[in-house]
């Protein structure tokens, strides 16, 4: 099975980051992987992605044409690669700041109010964390219990403290989904 | 990790200890890379203030058989081609990285592949070459870095990575050499090198300026006679599907893995193609296209620029079989899509 996986939304918003945790898991179970950002003159504010690769197989292409999984982050980034999932995709949707609902009907859409979810866990920054930790759940791309030391190898010294907070927006989604399931 | 660390690490472990950049997207990780360790090991890193400077300082701190290196990206590598010019009139191993970007001018700083002409032909003024390494993956960006240092020693001449933008940025799990080379055996067996005399023997002297004409023309006569020996023993390549294939794709860096995924979907739908990732593009692997040209029917490059490497396969089957074209520039990349339907386009 190959996972190609578009992370978008705006700069700030640790696309980038919640894209490496997801490769470093792939990477302790011993998968295939690519991690390719967009890089650019990007900044907090402007458009961001990633793209994440898990394979059972080489990964030929690092660049992904239709993902099969989709996150995204803000409604621009909705506009811009909906079209571009595969049939039968499942697309995560932070619905605490895209209000329209997808147009697509051949995807499984998941909306998931990760934004206002992370405000009242008073750690704003890490919608992020709690889509992954949906996608996860969800999809099973990788195991849920290989995201903590995925978690641990990727947060840097400097944020070390923050790796409960990460951890527990990870099951936040994770509950969310076994809970709600998001799907309309 | 990312290509543009896996390069910085490989260096280090490859018993580099001098590094001199000038700050440039997209390869800027590897000097902020070597700004965190090299001051931990007893390095040098030196930002200088241009790419002048840089390269100069590669020169001198070459000049003592020390394993020494720059980077930069395509505008950047511009403002080093005097400066590499200089390494090989004075016949200097030191490695030089290009992670290129579109131009020309400032162009863009998305991915290219459009120094390939200024890079195999010898990016500076005179008669010259260095040697120029493509990686396709960040396990290769760590390999041939190694090899770059080694061939570079071997011949007395600049090696180059030639990546680009899309296989620094990315990361991909690597495995670097549990090696570590001890720094100080590294001038052992250079005895040009300017490592002081001892008051035991005459100077040594590093230098590119030989104003009687028949002592530069003896230089250059040697130092071709050094490219000629690099062409022989030292091409590589990569063949994949290529046993049956009637169409060969001929690609580098990330147009190869683009065109990898296009020719699996072209066997799928019965067409026999095959792939050359030429690895070393100086000296350029002659031999498996001159080896394929005799049962394929067509060639097929994939590249970001003009149609550059175009005509080094062109030159390596003497026109012997048409070579089409499926390029995109400006810092676009090809789809897997359209690499595609340029190969249907050639079965057809």
């Amino acid at each position: 099975m190959t996972y190609e996986t578009i992370m978008a939304g705006f700069g700030g918003q640790g696309l980038l980051f919640s894209g490496k945790v997801l490769a470093y898991a792939g990477l302790l179970e011993g998968k295939e992987l690519t991690w390719l950002p967009s890089y650019g003159p990007e900044m907090r504010g402007g458009t961001c992605n990633c793209s994440v690769i898990l394979s059972d197989e080489p990964v030929g292409s690092p660049i992904i044409a239709h993902p099969n999984i989709l996150m995204v982050m803000n409604e621009p980034s909705l506009d811009r690669f909906e079209g571009t999932a595969q049939a039968g995709a499942t697309v995560f949707v932070d619905s605490s700041l895209i209000p329209r609902k997808l147009k697509r009907t051949d995807v499984t859409p998941v909306y998931i109010p990760a934004t206002q979810m992370a405000k009242e866990m008073d750690a704003l920054a890490l919608a992020n964390m709690i889509i992954l930790g949906a996608i996860v759940e969800k999809i099973r791309c990788v195991r849920p219990e290989t995201m903590v030391d995925a978690l641990k190898h990727t947060i840097s010294a400097r944020k070390a403290n923050l790796l409960d907070l990460n951890l527990k927006a990870v099951e936040e989604g994770a509950r969310f989904i076994r809970e709600k399931g998001g799907e309309e | 990790m990312k290509g543009n660390e896996a390069i910085a690490e490989s260096a280090i472990r490859c018993g580099c200890r001098h590094y001199f950049g000038y700050p440039i997207t997209p390869q800027t990780e590897i000097a902020a890379y070597m700004a965190k360790r090299m001051p931990k090991i007893g390095g040098t890193f030196l930002q200088a203030e241009s790419e002048i400077a840089a390269i100069n300082m590669v020169y001198g701190c070459a000049s003592t058989g020390r394993r020494a290196m720059t980077s930069s990206s395509s505008p950047g590598i511009s403002l080093k081609a005097e400066g590499i010019s200089y390494l090989a009139g004075a016949d200097l191993p030191a490695l030089i990285v290009n992670v290129q970007r579109g131009g020309p001018g400032l162009g863009g700083i998305q991915p290219s592949q459009s120094d390939y002409f200024f890079m195999t032909r010898g990016p500076g003024h005179g008669d010259f070459h260095i040697i120029v390494l493509a990686p396709a993956t960040v396990q290769e960006m760590a390999d041939l870095t190694r090899l770059a240092f080694e061939l570079a020693d071997k011949y007395r001449m600049p090696a180059m990575l030639l990546a680009d933008g899309t296989m620094g940025q990315m990361m991909e799990p690597v495995a670097l050499p549990e090696e570590q080379i001890d720094p100080e055996t590294i001038p052992v067996g250079k005895p040009w090198a300017t490592r002081g005399t001892g008051l035991k023997r005459e100077h040594n002297i590093v230098n590119s300026l030989y104003l009687k004409p028949d002592e530069l023309e003896k230089t250059n006569i040697e130092r071709f006679a050094r490219y000629e020996r690099l062409e022989k023993e030292e091409c590589r390549w990569e063949e994949y599907l290529m046993d049956d294939a009637e169409i060969c794709v001929v690609s580098v860096g990330i147009t190869a893995r683009v065109s990898k995924n296009a020719i699996v979907e072209a066997r799928r739908e019965g067409i026999k193609v095959g792939m050359i990732r030429p690895i070393t593009l100086y000296p350029f692997p002659k031999a498996p296209f001159a080896k394929a040209a005799e049962k394929v029917r067509r060639f097929l490059t994939v590249e970001l620029n003009m149609g550059q490497m175009n005509e080094d396969v062109k030159l390596a089957i003497n026109c012997s079989r048409p070579v089409g074209m499926c390029n995109r520039v400006g810092g676009m990349i090809p789809s897997t899509d359209e690499v595609l339907a340029a190969i249907r386009k050639e079965a057809k």
